[in-house]
């Protein structure tokens, strides 16, 4: 569908149809008319990037403008939204705790996650396929369909509200993620290398510290960043059992914008989510540098330019 | 799992069980399973099968409105029209949405596969929605596309339209909100399946004279097929278990009561976990049957060494 691949006549036709535009190119050229398919996509592009810029710009200027009603841009500019929110909504707490859960959550289902995957990615055994299917069930059905019955039995075990419970319902989710995401790491391993240290006298367990930790490290920090990314932004499974104490980030805002009696100031959820916007942006920097998104599920080849 | 090993078991079984039995997968390494299976089992198998058992413990009240027994949630389910429209809401905003995404990613994912200077920071921004999540995006929509917002206004101010359109409290607005979430996802998933068939089939369907019409139908579609229905239904699964935005940016009382929300009213307002795990097990159901349709047509696809992996 690229444009040299329009212009360019198929070798058995014949010279009738190299009347098209541009086809009197030299190769290598391009005609600087592009095709009806380019414009589409790129239309679309810009489409979304309209929307996207949008979004993000007039949730950044409401934070910060004051007052803003029917005008292009507020008239003043402030960033007092940010300290009112900071001090109403209790955000170090609110952030506090976002961060803990995250951290115990990607802590832990790397922990438990990574045995279970290197046991999936070698070999075979009877009643693999009901474990891989038990692992997969999670990231395929509505967080909603299981979060409901596991809220209800996190409020019968009297956990509720709990941030325990907070970290217990966003493991559900991670650790089959994890698995799911080291799976074709471990496999790119060659085994050759821990037969030979397990010929050597290593148990499983110095196989495991010496010989895989080390080499799985690249893939170890993508599923962590991954599940740290999605950790933080997870709503639905955070809001069924979290209280006032064990709200993260996205569902202080969420109650915020919802709350009851026409609710919260604008500006100030507007300050809130620019601040979640910003942990996410860096931590998702910080994950790029580490890992190409495109590369998780199959090696990217270049496509040839000819 | 040695030839050697696996030849002296079979000509006489007077090797140790342990042996014999880690021939066939069963060995002290399978102790490593245990506890994400303990987990998996704790956190996801058994609040799953308490929520089945909790079905058929429907409220006093919902017995007496809806009779029925043990089978009364159920009954209260499928004829209760408020709560069963749900499920055609749910699917005509999920089914559009995860169409467009999947059938808009694949020219931008065509066209973006050549190597073009700014490539990186082009994928870096499709990415950037990820940063905002369904809370901030159903913020920013709000502001935006709102009567007052600089959509409206600019299209206002430009004379093509009179009244400001209502973009969002509506089934658009919450349309928005999951093409805005749901693209990016799509567009990374089919640029890395596209990635994955070889560019030298299509190099030498040209050689014999395929038109780029006949290499897109004839070569690199039936490739990509099986990714593009894995892509669809992660995409639909996304879009289907919508929550929040169709709370925030939708009308939460009409064109967008979804499931997810049925559900959680019935959970967090009415306090009836047992109507709730109904709405909720019947949501994935749903979701589910859509899914196996899928997974049944991609079967019929093909699956080979190159390409549409997944």
């Amino acid at each position: 569908m690229s444009n040299t691949t329009l212009t360019r006549p198929a070798p058995v036709t014949g010279p009738s149809k190299t009347a098209k535009a541009g086809s009197r190119l030299p190769p290598g050229e391009r005609s600087l008319v592009a095709s009806p398919g380019t414009w589409f996509v790129w239309a679309g592009i810009a489409a979304f990037f309209i929307f996207l810029f949008g979004i993000v710009l007039s949730v950044l200027v409401d934070s910060l403008g004051k007052p803003w009603f029917n005008t292009w841009l507020p008239e003043n500019f402030t960033t007092s939204w940010y300290q009112q929110a900071w001090t109403r909504f209790n955000l170090t707490h609110i952030m506090g705790v976002t961060l803990l859960v995250a951290f115990s959550v990607v802590i832990i289902s790397v922990v438990i996650g990574v045995p279970a995957a290197y046991v999936l990615a070698r070999g075979s055994f009877p009643g693999k396929n009901v474990v891989m299917l038990l692992f997969l069930l999670p990231i395929l059905i509505p967080p909603i369909t299981y979060g409901i019955p596991l809220a209800t039995v996190m409020y019968n075990f009297g956990l509720g509200r709990t941030i325990l419970a907070v970290i217990l319902v966003n493991l559900v989710p991670s650790v089959p993620f994890v698995i799911i995401t080291m799976t074709p790491f471990i496999e790119q391993i060659n085994p050759a290398i821990e037969n030979a240290a397990r010929m050597c006298g290593a148990n499983m367990r110095r196989v495991f510290t010496k010989i895989l930790a080390p080499l799985l490290i690249p893939g170890i920090l993508a599923a962590s960043i991954l599940v740290l990314v999605r950790t933080v932004g997870m709503f639905d499974l955070t809001f069924l059992v979290s209280g006032p104490n064990s709200d993260t980030l996205v569902v202080a805002i969420y109650r915020a914008m919802t709350a009851a009696g026409g609710g919260e100031s604008r500006q100030l959820i507007s300050a809130m989510g620019v601040l979640y916007t910003a942990m996410m942006l860096i931590i998702l920097i910080i994950a790029l540098r580490f890992i190409n998104p495109t590369q998780l599920v199959a090696q990217v080849k270049e496509a040839r330019e000819d | 799992m040695t030839a050697t090993t696996l030849t002296s078991s079979r000509a006489k079984s007077s090797a140790s069980l342990s042996h014999r039995l880690a021939e066939r997968g069963i060995s002290a390494r399978l102790l490593l399973l245990v506890p994400a299976l303990v987990f998996a089992i704790g956190l996801f198998v058994y609040p799953f099968l308490y929520g089945l058992g909790l079905t058929f413990q429907p409220l006093p009240a919902t017995q007496a409105q809806w009779g029925g027994g043990l089978f009364a949630n159920y009954l209260a389910f499928f004829r209760d029209a408020f709560t069963f429209d749900s499920v055609w809401i749910t699917m005509r905003l999920a089914l559009p949405v995860a169409l467009f995404n999947v059938l808009i990613s694949i020219p931008i994912a065509f066209k973006l596969r050549n190597k073009f200077r700014g490539k990186r920071t082009l994928q870096a921004l499709l990415v950037l929605p990820i940063t905002l999540g369904t809370v901030l995006t159903a913020q920013g929509l709000l502001i935006f596309a709102g009567r007052q917002g600089w959509l409206n206004r600019f299209l206002i101010d430009s004379g093509i339209i009179d009244q400001p359109l209502q973009l969002v409290n509506n089934y658009l607005g919450v349309m928005f909100s999951l093409i805005i979430s749901g693209f990016p996802f799509a567009y990374l998933l089919i640029s890395s399946y596209l990635s994955g068939i070889d560019p030298s089939l299509e190099a030498a369907a040209r050689t014999l004279g395929a038109n780029w019409k006949q290499r897109f139908l004839r070569v690199t579609l039936p490739l990509l097929a099986p990714g593009i229905a894995t892509t669809f239904i992660l995409t639909f699964v996304l879009a289907f278990s919508v929550f929040p935005s169709a709370r925030l940016v939708g009308d939460a009382s009409g064109e967008t009561r979804v499931l997810a929300l049925m559900a959680y009213r019935s959970f967090g307002e009415q306090l009836d976990y047992a109507m709730a795990s109904t709405i909720a097990i019947m949501m994935g159901m749903v979701e589910l049957i859509v899914v196996a349709i899928v997974l049944l047509g991609r079967s019929l696809l093909y699956k080979g060494s190159t390409g549409g992996k997944g």
